[in-house]
């Protein structure tokens, strides 16, 4: 988790529009069409709203990485509102977690070593798992 | 599912690059599995999985030259894999799951060692490709 706290510092810099891959990578990810246009990857990633939400989900990951011993605590406000109001199936939080690892590796390249994933998949793991602790 | 003549060309273009370096590929997928995802090793009780070890070597490469198979004959992926198709299904019978994890691996080796190439649209080609690989991989499980 030593590593975690050393690429903080690198990962919020880091072009959030990155993280909405997403929705071109996987793109039945696009089904809450709140968005505007997403009628082509570089649509998507040009488009203000898609950057905007982009920049929420960096700066709520940032929190992660300061709670990481409490996520389902950190995360459960966030938790009912994606299952209450967003209505989001749990298993986007698993596709975006993997993106954001995917973005990480194009990013830091060699540095992003097999142990330096192997964290940040539990980390992701964990924050998935936080997420989806409060649907019912 | 099937690829579009586009995702089709971002592969096989890419794939001249990646071809060069195969064999190492093929091994740090390997550590970044059993390391991200230590249950897959579970398949592996026989081998010697400590990183750089001759038979990560060996299985890595054979991993990412069935993958070359594939990309090769991507207009006929289920025809080129169809014996390891069977193999996965009547003698090895990995766990579907499992295919996904080892695409994400293969998935972040090549986003790590080509940055510049892994722009969005090839990522999603890459992620299709796979799935399609893991596809014809487990379609004769049952």
């Amino acid at each position: 988790m030593v590593v975690l706290g050393e690429m903080k510092r690198k990962v919020l810099p880091l072009h959030f529009l990155q993280f909405m891959r997403l929705l071109v990578v996987y793109p039945w990810t696009q089904r809450f069409d709140s968005f505007g246009n997403l009628s082509s990857a570089s649509a998507i990633m040009g488009n203000p709203k898609v950057k905007a939400h982009g920049k929420k989900v960096l700066t709520s990951l940032g929190d992660a990485i300061k709670h990481l011993d409490d996520l389902k605590g950190t995360f459960a406000q966030l938790s009912e509102l994606h299952c209450d109001k967003l209505h989001v199936d749990p298993e986007n939080f698993k596709l975006l977690g993997n993106v954001l690892v995917t973005v990480l590796a194009i990013h830091f390249g060699k540095e992003f070593t097999p142990e330096v994933q192997a964290s940040w998949q539990k980390m992701v793991t964990g924050v998935a798992s936080a997420l989806s602790s409060r649907y019912h | 599912m099937s690829l579009t003549k586009t995702e089709g060309t971002i592969i096989v273009s890419m794939w001249a690059k990646i071809s060069t370096q195969a064999d190492t590929i093929g091994t740090e997928t390997l550590e970044r599995l059993f390391l991200s995802h230590p249950q897959t090793k579970t398949y592996f009780p026989h081998f010697d999985l400590h990183p750089g070890s001759a038979q990560l070597r060996a299985h890595g490469s054979k991993v990412v030259a069935a993958v070359g198979d594939a990309v090769k004959s991507i207009d006929n992926i289920g025809g080129a894999l169809s014996k390891l198709s069977e193999l996965h299904a009547y003698i090895l019978r990995v766990d579907p799951v499992n295919f996904k994890l080892l695409s994400h691996c293969l998935l972040v080796t090549l986003a790590a060692r080509f940055p510049a190439d892994f722009t969005a649209e090839a990522h999603a080609a890459w992620d299709k490709f796979l799935s399609v690989v893991s596809s014809v991989l487990t379609e004769k499980y049952r």
